[in-house]
């Protein structure tokens, strides 16, 4: 029987989770990575992975995760996609679970942890290295089926090209970055590339691989991208060298709280005074909009604090101890008798490629899943969900990409005419962008924003993919510019409010040279 | 701060390796090995200290927060993580060569595959559902932290790539499997463990102080020791 083929991109939780999907089919995959998974950011997860197992006593429920993520991303996203995501959510963590996923337990019965945005304890933990852990688990069971011949690694490969015609995905260019030998894939391809971390460089909680190049080739081979303009600030991030720091939510998870320094010198729980009922465990854009306010506020130093200070030995040893370790590593600082200083920083994308409630993208036989893709978590992304919506979504691609499987070609190409980009027009392409996609916009920021990476573009002297990712920058930019509405991580100051007439996600597609930006309600499909 | 700074290079396919030394001055107590290398390659101009020009630095990172070991190295003569190498604690005059057990491929970039091939020989995946008890929850929870960096396989004076012996970084995650399965269900596993790790490795233990993590290589191996090769229980 010939074999049938399906390319991944990206080794992160959503590429493996697609992985094992595939290969417990039956179908064989091209796994492709710029590193091996061990590298990838999924690693880097923290606090936990959501979903109503309702093991702590609190009567909790699929429709209340369906509830929070709803109300959590200023329902953004549709209904449909939202109740697949949350019905099998204890399921996806039971999966884990039974992969050898070190989840903290009580005799086998999962516990769960608080977490922004939601009422109830909902969130799965390993400690406070729950991605880490998850990730060895299903790296384990994807070596089974390396090992079986069903999954080919390709871990130190790059997309480089995506070749689109009629609607239809024609085959996609690998690079081998060891021997600089290039590749062309035929068959369907599932896009697991991550967030756009690239296009702020230096300034994410992310990783460096996440370049935004590979989303920047989707973006001009015509692949409809959404919802750009919703980036996640995490509130409670630090800057080390060379990137910002998480303090993971489950530092307040557990009770701690933070504070700014009124001018008497005593502390003001901003948080906890003007929302009583979830207080510092509001959803991360209003945490880190309050904490812009209060720092640009006179009243008070200028500082946000995260205080730990009184939490107890028994959480310390069994659910923060990494977290603990890494702050006293990277700030010469331990959280467990001093405050922490903290800013918001840029730790996570709402918007991306837009993909169906089965992961396919407008054009067919490619399909995106995890933080590549926009979907579930609408305007602001609940913690927890995130690793969540990259097992399932990997695991619905997968299960949509079977019906596209094929035969699969590879072909070394002996020529191909490679684009690299620069690192002087990558950081002027970041810090025109930081300057009009912050916390808090203004329409006058985000059109000098506009202006500057329309004077960027016209340069001569750039490079292809550096043109493609200043495209998808003006893509972020004019969609900010569209909204003329305050919802979720996109706060106008000239616009302060919502309005029901921008319920509706933003979308973008690049077409004959020009980009094309269009509003439609979060349930339809297509254009 | 200023640094003199002595990197160990080789072409892409090249076959020799010469040094290339840069200056590089930071005022930031923090400032890692990996800032200094991303800040060189952002140079629009990157000079030597004799003023010539030079390509960009290859080197591998991910996370920058010790959480993946891609940007593994030797660092004044020691494997390390380069985003956990602080500039002010190493002195001025800093020495970094790409780890010496794997092949280079360009400048600081070595091919570690064998380091992942090693775990697929040793059959390392469940053949059930985990059971995880809580006798052994630390155990798993320590073997699964490994980042798979390859330090300790820089310093073991036993291991070699492409060599029977697997070396230290293929004992945390059977540690996991064998936290995880009936040691009936991966006896396959417990005989090549025998085979690649047990009888390869000297106990000279050279890999107990260089972990990244922190993980106690000793504890690990004793462990793997006694339920792989003696059949003691350990769950
Ligand atoms: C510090 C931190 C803590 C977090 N904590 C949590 C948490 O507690 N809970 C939660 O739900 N979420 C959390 N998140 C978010 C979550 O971890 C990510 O959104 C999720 O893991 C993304 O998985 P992914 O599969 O989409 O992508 P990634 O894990 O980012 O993987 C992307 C893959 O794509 C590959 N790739 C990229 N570009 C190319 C290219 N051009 N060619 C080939 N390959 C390419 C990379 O090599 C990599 O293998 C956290 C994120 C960070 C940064
Ligand atoms: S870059 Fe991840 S460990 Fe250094």
């Amino acid at each position: 029987m010939t074999e049938r083929y399906v390319n991944i991109i990206g080794a992160g939780l959503s590429g493996l989770s697609a992985a094992v999907t595939l290969s417990r089919k039956g179908i064989h995959t091209n796994l492709i990575s710029l590193q091996p998974s061990e590298r990838a950011q999924s690693v880097l997860a923290e606090g936990g992975i959501n979903g109503a197992l309702d093991t702590m006593g609190e009567n909790d429920t699929v429709s209340e995760h369906f509830n929070d993520t709803m109300k959590g991303g200023c329902y953004l996203e549709s209904e449909s996609a939202v109740r697949l995501l949350t019905e099998n959510a204890p399921e996806v963590i039971l999966e884990l679970y039974r992969l050898g996923t070190p989840f903290n337990n009580e005799n086998g019965k999962l516990s769960l942890r608080n977490f922004g945005g939601q009422k109830k304890k909902r969130t799965a933990f390993a400690k406070s290295s729950t991605g880490k852990m998850i990730m060895t688990a299903l790296i384990d069971e994807v070596r089974k089926y390396e090992a079986q011949g069903f999954v080919q690694r390709y871990p130190h490969h790059e997309l480089v090209g995506i070749n689109v015609s009629h609607g239809q995905l024609r085959d996609i260019t690998v690079k081998d970055i060891y021997t600089g030998e290039f590749y062309s894939f035929g068959g369907c391809t599932i896009l697991c590339v991550g967030g756009l971390n690239g296009f702020f460089e230096g300034m994410t909680t992310g990783t460096t691989q996440n370049t935004g190049n590979a989303a920047a080739l989707a973006f001009n081979a015509g692949v409809r991208f959404a919802n750009l303009e919703f980036i996640q600030y995490h509130p409670t991030t630090v800057q080390i060298s060379g990137k910002r720091m998480l303090v993971s939510e489950a530092a307040r998870g557990e009770g701690g709280r933070l504070y700014a320094v009124k001018k008497s010198g005593e502390p003001y729980y901003f948080m906890e005074e003007k929302y009583p009922e979830l207080g510092n465990l509001m959803p991360r854009d209003v945490v880190s909009r309050e904490m812009y306010f209060v720092t640009h506020s006179s009243e008070y130093g200028g500082e946000v604090f995260l205080d730990m200070t009184s939490l107890s030995e028994e959480i310390w040893q069994n659910k923060l101890s990494d977290l603990r370790k890494e702050i006293i590593s990277y700030m010469k600082l331990d959280p467990k008798t001093a405050p922490v200083p903290v800013s918001p920083g840029i730790h996570f994308f709402m918007g991306g490629i837009r993909v169906n409630d089965r992961h396919e993208t407008n054009i067919k036989g490619l399909l995106a899943a995890g933080e590549a893709a926009c979907k579930y978590h609408g305007a602001n992304r609940l913690g927890g969900n995130s690793m969540l919506g990259a097992v399932y979504g990997g695991k619905t691609a997968a299960e949509t990409a079977e019906k596209y499987a094929d035969p699969s070609e590879k072909i070394c190409l002996s020529q191909y005419n490679e684009s690299v980009s620069s690192p002087s027009i990558r950081t002027k392409l970041r810090d025109i962008l930081l300057g009009g996609l912050g916390i808090v916009r203004s329409e006058n920021e985000i059109r000098q924003m506009i202006d500057k990476l329309n004077g960027l573009l016209s340069r001569e002297d750039l490079s292809e993919i550096d043109k493609m990712r200043i495209e998808l920058g003006l893509a972020m930019a004019e969609s900010a510019y569209a909204r003329k509405e305050s919802r979720g991580a996109h706060f106008r100051s000239d616009f302060p409010s919502s309005s029901e007439k921008f319920r509706k996600i933003s979308v973008v597609s690049y077409k004959n040279g020009e980009r094309i930006l269009k509003f439609i309600s979060a349930e339809s499909e297509g254009e | 701060m200023k640094y003199n700074v002595k990197i160990l290079r080789r072409e892409r396919g090249g076959s020799s390796s010469f040094f290339d030394t840069f200056c590089y001055s930071s005022d930031n107590n923090a400032d890692t090995v990996a800032a200094m290398l991303t800040a060189l390659n952002f140079r629009d101009e990157l000079l030597d200290i004799n003023g010539e020009k030079k390509r960009p630095i290859e080197w591998e990172c991910s996370c920058l927060q010790k959480k993946c070991g891609a940007c593994a190295m030797v660092i004044n003569g020691r494997p390390c993580l380069a985003c956990d190498a602080v500039l002010s604690a190493l002195g001025s005059k800093i020495t970094v060569e790409p780890l010496r057990k794997f092949p280079v491929i360009c400048d600081l970039t070595v091919d570690r595959s064998i380091m992942f091939e090693n775990l697929k020989n040793l059959r390392l995946w469940l053949r059930s559902d985990a059971d995880i008890n809580d006798k052994c929850y630390s155990l798993n929870y320590e073997s699964s932290e490994c980042i798979g960096c390859g330090c300790c396989l820089e310093i073991c004076p036993n291991f070699y790539a492409g060599g029977k012996f697997f070396g230290m970084a293929a004992v945390p995650l059977t540690m996991r499997l064998l936290t995880e399965s009936e040691i009936k269900e991966c006896k396959d596993t417990a005989k090549l463990y025998a085979k690649h790790i047990f009888a390869g490795c000297g106990k000279s233990l050279s890999c107990k102080n260089v972990c990244p993590k922190g993980i106690d290589t000793e504890k690990l191996l004793v462990n793997a020791n006694a339920a792989a090769v003696w059949g003691k229980r350990i769950k």
